[in-house]
């Protein structure tokens, strides 16, 4: 089985080829080129494993939360390859794939979604399996609420927000870990089992986790708040 | 040669396929205007969300309705510029990606290029070279159009492009979204010649435009003590008037001064009946013709995009080597070259 993945929910972009248990994975360096670079990644991993894109099983993405942008070159690249080479494709929750790198128990993911927004869900981790203890959400970074329980912590959100959620939830860690980012090579180990349980969907039903979904006022809204039509 | 066009340049996501022996083969087109309709205008991020949400299926359903596989394709074609940075990348995401899957040539196409080589789709096509009047809502340009990629600009708005002023104008007549279609009828129900309005620059001597002068008089007319919202139709209808009678003089005079007797309109203004009336009635005069694209080529639509990128194909333009998702939200139609051999 081969399972080509993508993961360009965040400034540090990656993607990834798994061959049987073997995963290759390339970073994209630099926020405005991972749309300049993905493509020639791609086609240089996939000549360096000797295949060609209609021996992929499947294009797996990081399908968010995350910036939106990167969420869709994600996806549109993860559409494009499939219809040209015949595949089905699988979207993998961005946040799931950074909590496998958070280690065994229960796990917070928590990424910087800007305007002092957090986007986090929580996962029971054990070995390669990630199981959602609650789903993704987007809230002010001083408004999250963690049930008990000995988490970890790990993404962006802690390194945005430090004192806001260390100080308020601090106690709930076992651990921080900042530094972490959602990586190509978790979506692919967790979309491989999954390929394999034929969870594939054809192009057209690739969805996007957006979570953060008012993006504008209506001129309804606006005229009540006492803006212009 | 068949090649897949894909538009997702605004808010239309527009696919076609084009056969350089057959001619256009199959298009489809979903509009957003009703999506954006509520905003007022254009949501640069609900149109990409939706340009990303429909692009396969469409893409599917124009293969399919042409009873074609992905394997009959022999290179494709997309919207790369100019338009909005976010939606431009859902189309160049999907469209390089799947050459690179399928191991065809991928094109970028200049969106203007492709609506003004769009009435060549048509049954009884113009031949180069002729003069073209480029007016939608971003643009009002008249050029002198050679062949593909060979364009001279010979004159342009200064300011608001007459797309934009019809926009402009109908929210001033508190009209609804999208404003030009709705105050060109408006227009058909009123009376020209009660409202002095300016006709800007029409003796300028020169072939450029400005259209936001005009706007002001409207709005200085219903901001009036004398304003009745009743005589909207008439002031609808004289602000037509003038913006036609300003594009087809100068479109004339473009054509005079480089002795060309054909005459091109493309963009979403080139809809306007009675713009095409009356350029129709002034070139018939002189014996002159005026090609407009097929009714449903006149928005924005895959057909176009697929047709441009067929004519550069077919003269041996070849992609640059390494495949990119890029796109050029800004990008001058001037900077066009004609097809680079490779
Ligand atoms: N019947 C009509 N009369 C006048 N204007 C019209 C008519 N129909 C459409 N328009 C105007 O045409 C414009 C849309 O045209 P088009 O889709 O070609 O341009 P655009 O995509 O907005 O701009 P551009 O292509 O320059 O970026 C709008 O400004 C619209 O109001």
């Amino acid at each position: 089985m081969n399972v080509l993945s993508l993961e360009t929910s965040c400034e540090q972009a990656s993607i990834a080829l798994l061959c049987g248990q073997d995963v290759r994975s390339v970073s994209l360096e630099g926020h405005s080129n991972h749309s300049e670079r993905i493509l020639q990644s791609i086609a240089s991993l996939l000549a360096d494993a000797g295949i060609r894109a209609r021996d992929l099983s499947a294009v797996a993405f990081g399908c968010g939360p995350g910036a939106f942008t990167g969420l869709r070159l994600a996806c549109g690249v993860a559409q494009g390859i499939a219809l040209g080479a015949g595949i089905g494709v699988l979207p993998i929750d961005s946040l799931a794939a950074l909590a496998l790198q958070g280690g065994e128990g229960k796990v917070l993911a928590a990424t910087d979604a800007r305007m002092e927004e957090v986007y986090f869900a929580g996962f029971q981790v054990r070995g390669s399996r990630v199981s959602p203890l609650f789903e993704a959400r987007c809230v002010p970074a001083a408004a999250l609420e963690l049930m008990e329980g000995e988490w970890l912590g790990i993404g962006s959100a802690f390194r945005a927000y430090p004192d806001v959620l260390q100080g308020r939830l601090g106690e709930r860690f076992r651990g921080i870990d900042a530094d972490k980012v959602p990586r190509a090579e978790e979506v692919a180990r967790l979309a491989a089992p999954r390929v394999l349980g034929g969870e594939c969907v054809s192009p057209e039903e690739a969805a996007l986790l957006y979570v953060r979904d008012k993006v504008a006022y209506t001129t309804a809204e606006r005229l009540a708040r006492g803006g212009k039509a | 040669m068949k090649v897949l066009g894909i538009e997702t340049s605004c808010d239309e996501t527009g696919v076609a396929v084009y056969d350089t022996e057959a001619g256009l083969l199959s298009h489809r087109l979903h509009s957003q205007i009703e999506l954006h309709a509520e905003y007022g205008g254009v949501v640069p991020e609900l149109a990409s969300r939706d340009h990303i949400r429909r692009l396969p299926l469409l893409i599917r359903q124009t293969l399919a309705s042409a009873a074609l596989e992905v394997g009959d394709i022999d290179g494709v074609a997309y919207t790369a510029g100019p338009g909005l940075a976010g939606a431009l990348l859902v189309g160049a995401s999907v469209a390089e990606s799947f050459g690179l899957a399928a191991d065809i040539p991928v094109l970028p196409v200049h969106h203007l290029e492709g609506h003004l080589l769009s009435p060549l789709l048509s049954a009884d096509p113009p031949a180069f070279p002729f003069i073209a009047l480029l007016v939608s809502g971003g643009h009002t340009q008249l050029m002198r159009v050679a062949g593909v990629g060979d364009y001279t600009l010979l004159g342009e708005s200064l300011d608001d492009a007459a797309g934009e002023a019809f926009d402009k104008t109908a929210k001033l007549l508190g009209l609804g979204y999208p404003g030009g279609p709705q105050l060109a009828r408006l227009a058909e129900q009123g009376q020209a010649g009660r409202f002095r309005l300016p006709r800007p620059m029409l003796h300028s001597h020169d072939l450029d435009f400005s259209f936001s002068g005009l706007k002001t008089a409207v709005l200085n007319v219903v901001s009036s003590e004398a304003w009745q919202p009743r005589d909207a139709a008439d002031l609808a209808a004289d602000f037509q008037q003038a913006v036609v009678e300003v594009l087809c003089a100068k479109a004339l005079a473009a054509m005079k001064a480089a002795g060309l007797k054909t005459l091109v309109v493309a963009g979403g203004v080139g809809a306007n009946r009675a713009l095409r009336l009356q350029l129709d009635a002034a070139t018939a005069k002189r014996g002159w013709r005026v090609h407009y694209p097929e009714p449903e080529l006149c928005t924005d639509n895959g057909a176009m995009i697929a047709f441009a990128g067929g004519l550069r194909f077919a003269a041996g333009e070849r992609p640059a080597q390494v495949p990119a998702v890029r796109v050029k939200p800004r990008w001058p139609l001037m900077e066009l070259r004609p097809p680079q051999v490779a």
